[in-house]
């Protein structure tokens, strides 16, 4: 029997993940307007960067001090992987039309995965990571929440929140929004719109490192090919919230989450629907969702219309 | 005396089309210099090259005794040289109280910067009267006070406004062309552009006819107010 309370728990714990990588997809297209298929594996290197970290720590490090270290490497990695893909892949193309970074990103998502598997050290096939082990947390009889749920629900909102007060309090959050209204004028007012474009895709990747280190804690493994269908699945969460919004990329992480879980749970139980149930379902459903919206709300559930762009 | 920003036969680019093909004027400390002429004529890609917007194909630019072809557009503002931009361009989604403060990004001077928001605010009370509110919500007169208002907060030595009158209301347009005049009365140096001749002319020091990327004519505003040739095609007189 599917218990609600334990499906929504796991929904929102998914959907946290996928929030914490759409942050990603969403800041860099608000400023340049560029999906950045090459997110899903800068969150998989994130995964490899935590894992070497975890390598370099003496055995028997407990997890609780391990798991700073490791988000720490996974960021230093992602970071570092996306500034360059910026500074030489993407920005020669900034004035190019549309479709020619959009083809980089996909060619650079194929090679990034590609040198993992070629000379991470026996990431030919998935390299386990440290569990997060031990009891879950048990809060009802039906409901109880795994070790590594528990940190991407910890996590994620106050990765959020600690954004959320950057981009509207500090000064270089008042000029990323400067630069994704209207980039050039930002250049009149002073703003150096090339650091602010860096700045967008570091606090990306550093969010997918943190995604990462949740996701490798949750399975107990990682490999060269996660990044590529969660990727897929943040970016539909940060268009479905609207792309371009970082609180719709939660919103949207989420949402997609507690649909999956629940399509997982309970179509299988709605008479002469028992066939497209199950965890092999989640993934059409959640677009089915995902078009749904789109339909009734173009912009996404939180996104500007279009239009406002001046 | 030098000129405050001497430009000489500037040539600017889009691909293989010529935008501005060898223009050279000068703007002299606490002058208003126009330069007038229709669609199309390179005034605006003139502003945006000056802002290091638009990269030059060849000329020289000097402001203040630097050259500044190869200064980035960011760090033209920190030299003294403000635009506010043709179609106003505003931050929509910002208020007008955070449009003010970008506009004096680069000062570090808090006091200060406060002054010149409540300046800005007795300079236009409807600004401070809806402060708090989204700049995208301002009329177009209303913006266009708020890019005046914006440009002004990074105390410039030259203030580029580039068509301040368009789209405006006829009221509108006389609060606007008032307020300029204010500006030149405290000593401000502004380089205007404007299709609107009659009202940029009768304030100009100087002016500069410009037609497809040339400046055709030239001389004192009130030269050119009067000049048969230009109240033909620019006055709309037979």
């Amino acid at each position: 029997m599917h218990e609600l309370p334990q499906q929504l728990a796991n929904g929102l714990a998914l959907g946290a993940l996928y929030g914490l990588i759409a942050i990603g997809y969403t800041m860099v297209y608000g400023i340049v307007q560029l999906i950045n298929f090459a997110h899903g594996e800068i969150f998989m290197i994130g995964g490899f960067g935590a894992l070497t970290a975890y390598a370099i720590l003496p055995t028997g490090t407990s997890l609780l001090i391990a798991i700073p270290v490791m988000i720490v490497g996974g960021a230093i990695c992602s970071v570092a992987v996306a500034c360059a893909a910026e500074r030489f892949a993407y920005r020669p193309l900034r004035s190019a039309p549309r479709l020619a970074p959009l083809i980089t990103a996909i060619g650079l998502s194929i090679a990034l995965q590609q040198l993992v598997w070629q000379f991470y050290p026996d990431a030919k096939k998935a390299v386990s990571f440290p569990e997060f082990k031990g009891a879950a947390f048990k809060i009802t009889d039906s409901l109880a929440i795994q070790r590594a749920d528990l940190f991407v629900l910890i996590l994620a909102p106050l990765c959020m929140l600690a954004l959320g007060v950057f981009v509207q309090k500090s000064r270089s959050g008042r000029a990323m929004q400067a630069t994704a209204q209207d980039p050039d004028t930002a250049k009149l007012m002073g703003i150096n719109t090339d650091r602010i474009i860096v700045m967008a895709f570091a606090i990306g990747a550093a969010f997918a490192a943190v995604a990462a280190v949740a996701y490798g804690l949750d399975k107990g493994q990682i490999n060269f090919e996660m990044g590529f269908i969660l990727g897929l699945k943040a970016f539909t969460a940060a268009v479905l919230g609207g792309i371009g919004n970082i609180y719709g990329a939660m919103v949207g992480g989420v949402v997609l989450g507690l649909a999956e879980a629940l399509s997982i749970a309970y179509i299988e139980d709605i008479p002469g629907m028992s066939q497209l149930g199950g965890g092999a379902w989640s993934n059409v459903w959640a677009f089915v969702l995902l078009i749904v919206v789109l339909l009734v709300r173009p912009q996404g559930l939180l996104g500007e219309r279009v239009a406002d762009r001046a | 005396m030098t000129a405050l920003l001497k430009v000489e036969d500037l040539k600017v680019a889009y691909g293989k089309i010529e935008a501005v093909k060898g223009i050279s004027f000068e703007v002299n400390e606490g002058e208003i210099v126009c330069l007038v002429g229709t669609n199309g004529a390179g005034k605006t890609t003139t502003l945006r090259t000056l802002s290091g917007l638009i990269k030059p194909k060849s000329g020289t630019i000097t402001f203040d005794g630097q050259p500044l072809a190869a200064v980035p557009a960011h760090k033209i503002v920190s030299l003294g040289l403000a635009h506010s931009p043709e179609g106003r361009h505003i931050f929509p989604r910002l208020t007008i109280a955070e449009n003010l403060q970008l506009g004096a990004f680069l000062r570090t001077d808090k006091d200060g910067i406060e002054q010149d928001v409540q300046r800005a605010y007795e300079m236009f009370p409807i600004l401070g009267e809806r402060r708090k509110q989204a700049a995208g919500t301002l009329s177009g007169g209303e913006q266009q006070m708020l890019a005046m208002g914006r440009a002004l907060m990074s105390r410039p030595k030259l203030l580029m406004l580039d068509e301040p009158s368009m789209g405006l209301s006829p009221l509108m347009m006389q609060k606007i062309m008032a307020t300029i005049k204010e500006l030149k009365a405290t000593g401000m140096t502004i380089l205007l552009v404007e299709q609107n001749a009659q009202a940029a002319l009768s304030l100009s020091d100087s002016a500069h006819v410009m037609e497809i990327g040339k400046i055709v004519l030239s001389g004192t505003g009130r030269d050119l107010l009067h000049n048969e040739d230009v109240r033909k095609a620019y006055l709309g007189e037979d």
